[in-house]
């Protein structure tokens, strides 16, 4: 009907719009797309696989839930041991081998699972019995190692006449001029539980709550207790601390912040503080101290007060002090005016008026910022804590640095994700009944 | 409350102000034991981080302003070089805002499918809702950091690392805030595309998306100033930019606070400027959506 009143000229318009809203639909994609394409050369997208080291990714992964154990042949001495990831921490008593290692006088027979064994023999001979391919025998001689492999030899083993290396599905046989590794694969991580040392490993939990007494001096739950939180290889009791460690900067932080910054937000705040220089000054001061950022007052603080938990609650503090001091001062600005001018009535002074007119105003959005910054700031102290050396962050990192123990390494990450979780139901927990609470 | 209507029920004033007054004393003893708890986590909590670390508190209090001091003192002796220096940094600096930027954009993108996956009524497979949300808190839980260290472990430093680092964390972050606005967005946009036999793609874009994009992209801005920050960071633990730089420049030590102050100078510069850009936006933004 309209466009029989005005013509042509709306329906131009009309489609004159329709068209701007068509090409904006198409450069919003187009710009993001072209933006993306410059990242894909500027981070150099396509070298990343050349720098991609997949035996690092498959050491990590195959670790984070496997282990192996190895047993080791010396070719000089002759003398086997029996260590769990080679580690003097796990090796197992010379008198006393897992049940899959058995020594039968000079012999040492070691089941590898699936029907397969590998026999050391006298003499730095091996055999290795392989259903479904046949028994492979090797030597070490003269410096140099025999065998009876022959052509074609597949893939999955690599000979040389100083090194041969069988790898299977459950472990790996390898044998050089110097010694002879054999390592079989578990699942799961490696005394979790309990050290080697400790009499409560290798039992079941069934036959240790309702079996004999282990050891004579305690009871059973009580010495599991100890072995388990005193454990030499994950050290439980460590992460613990670590982890409240991490937690209390976290605390310490966030609630020194908002304790500072609430009587400087009250400066701040146009209602409450008449004087402009006085505004514009704390002002600025929150932008700054805001603005340098967590790094660079951790670098500072760290400077003065060395690494530790301190330091990294102490830069939360900093930097939170100005954010909280911003969204504080905000907050007082829309601080409704009749309350304040109600208890003036009756005649409060400005302390009772603060008291009584101002804080039950403010207290819900106060608490609330507080307790998300409080979750926020778990996460950021892990971080904080791998650059200034506190907290769990400073495991991971550790971890990681040694570049050997991923199941220590996932360990941690797992704790740290439960805990930010863990945080993060207190917080809307305390959230929801603390501001639900103040209005009853 | 209810002792109170009661009593002033009968008229008896008498009993109306004991009542009264039992309550705010049982208050203001419930009120009182808090701080004094609050209190004393703070300061035995404060004890223990005191002794755990290197050094005590009230001896580093005194050198606080050494390292500051030193830093302005080389700068400002060599300031005929600062600006040459805050130059050989630039490409540093459009690094970590260039990781800050695509992980903000990813993370957004990642965040936007999860948010509509996991929100009533327009959820793709609504079984799924719980699912999807659970994912969202995890990827929220995982710190930028744990993801960048185990990925320059596998593919060696550089931006990646932290761009998939952020861009994870940023999406859980994100997708929570865009399902929250999700929810008071209107659904009967969504009905009448779906009565026309729109598919699930055409009625989130042209029934959803148009409702909260103003909302979507205050958010997103903030994310990206919030970015700029964790992209520093993970430089410093080696993920490049100017973080890294910044590493090096301190690892010197004396000597080279020239540059490590021209790498403060240039961070701080571009924190407070996208602070301000960003704040600038979002208030057009919320403005422009409240008329």
């Amino acid at each position: 009907m309209t466009m029989l009143l005005t013509g042509t000229d709306l329906k131009q318009q009309a489609e004159g719009l329709l068209a701007r809203k068509r090409l904006a639909a198409i450069a919003v994609p187009t710009v993001i797309l072209a933006y993306f394409i410059y990242i894909f050369f500027a981070f150099d997208i396509a070298g990343l696989s050349q720098r991609l080291r997949l035996d690092n990714a498959a050491t990590l992964i195959a670790d984070s839930y496997s282990y192996k154990t190895e047993v080791t042949r010396d070719h000089r001495t002759g003398a086997t041991t029996v260590a769990i990831e080679g580690e003097r921490k796990g090796q197992y008593p010379a008198d006393a081998p897992p049940d899959w290692v058995q020594v039968q006088g000079n012999r040492t027979v070691i089941d590898m699972g699936q029907g397969q064994t590998i026999t050391l023999l006298p003499d730095n001979a091996v055999t290795y019995v392989i259903p479904g391919y046949g028994v492979i025998q090797a030597q070490l001689s003269n410096g140099r190692i025999t065998s009876n492999l022959t052509e074609p030899i597949p893939d999955w083993i690599n000979a040389s006449g100083t090194r041969i290396a069988i790898t299977t599905d459950t472990g790996r046989l390898t044998i050089t001029r110097s010694k002879t590794e054999v390592f079989r694969y578990f699942w799961g991580w490696e005394m979790f539980w309990f050290a080697l040392d400790s009499p409560y490993a290798n039992h079941g939990v069934v036959s240790l709550l309702t079996g004999p007494q282990l050891d004579p001096a305690r009871s059973n739950i009580a010495g599991m207790w100890n072995d388990f939180w005193m454990n030499p290889v994950w050290r439980h009791a460590d992460t613990a601390w670590a982890i409240s460690e991490t937690i209390l900067m976290a605390f310490l932080g966030t609630f020194g912040a908002a304790l500072i910054a609430l009587p400087l937000a009250f400066i701040a705040a146009r209602n409450f503080t008449p004087n402009r220089v006085a505004r514009f000054g704390i002002r600025r001061l929150f932008d700054f101290v805001r603005g340098v950022d967590a790094l660079i007052w951790t670098i500072v603080l760290s400077r003065a007060f060395g690494p530790g938990p301190l330091t990294g609650a102490l830069a939360i503090l900093v930097t939170d002090s100005g954010t909280f001091g911003k969204i504080f001062s905000e907050a007082l600005e829309n601080v409704d005016d009749k309350q304040i001018e109600g208890i003036a009535s009756t005649g409060a002074k400005p302390v009772q008026r603060y008291r009584f007119g101002v804080i039950p105003q403010i207290t819900p959005i106060l608490l609330s910022q507080i307790l998300y910054f409080l979750e926020s700031n778990t996460r950021s102290a892990t971080i904080i804590g791998a650059i200034t050396g506190g907290g769990i962050g400073l495991l991971l990192t550790q971890a990681m640095q040694t570049q050997k123990d991923w199941e220590e390494v996932t360990f941690y990450i797992i704790l740290v994700i439960l805990m930010v979780i863990a945080m993060d139901w207190l917080s809307g927990m305390l959230r929801r009944r603390l501001i639900q609470g103040s209005g009853g | 409350m209810t002792d109170a209507t009661t009593a002033l029920a009968t008229g008896d004033l008498a009993a109306t102000q004991t009542s009264y007054m039992a309550q705010v004393r049982r208050k203001r003893m419930y009120s009182g034991i808090t701080l004094l708890i609050f209190v004393l986590l703070m300061v035995s909590g404060f004890n223990i981080a005191d002794a755990r670390n290197a050094g005590g508190f009230w001896d580093g209090l005194h050198n606080i302003f050494d390292f500051p001091y030193a830093v302005v003192s080389e700068a400002w002796a060599k300031r005929d070089q600062l600006p040459a220096h805050m130059l050989h940094y630039v490409p540093a600096l459009v690094e970590t805002i260039n990781i800050a930027a695509v992980s903000t954009l990813i993370g957004a993108l990642l965040g936007l499918v999860l948010s509509l996956l996991s929100t009533r009524g327009m959820a793709l497979w609504p079984a799924l809702m719980p699912a999807f949300r659970r994912i969202m808190d995890i990827m929220r839980a995982v710190p930028e950091i744990v993801i960048a260290l185990v990925l320059i472990y596998m593919m060696g430093g550089g931006p990646v690392p932290a761009v998939v680092a952020i861009a994870f964390h940023t999406g859980g972050a994100l997708g929570k805030l865009f399902s929250e606005v999700n929810e008071n967005a209107s659904l009967q946009p969504i009905e009448g595309l779906h009565s026309v036999g729109a598919t699930w793609f055409q009625r989130m874009w042209l029934g959803v998306i148009p409702q909260v994009a103003p909302n979507y992209l205050s958010y997103a801005l903030l994310r990206f100033e919030i970015n700029i920050r964790a992209s520093a960071i993970l430089g410093f633990v080696g993920a490049g930019g100017i973080g890294y730089e910044l590493k090096n420049s301190m690892s010197w030590g004396m000597g080279k606070f020239d540059e490590a102050a021209a790498i403060f100078l240039l961070l701080f510069a571009t924190i407070m400027a996208v602070d301000q850009l960003s704040s600038h936006y979002r208030n057009r933004l919320t403005q422009g959506a409240r008329t």
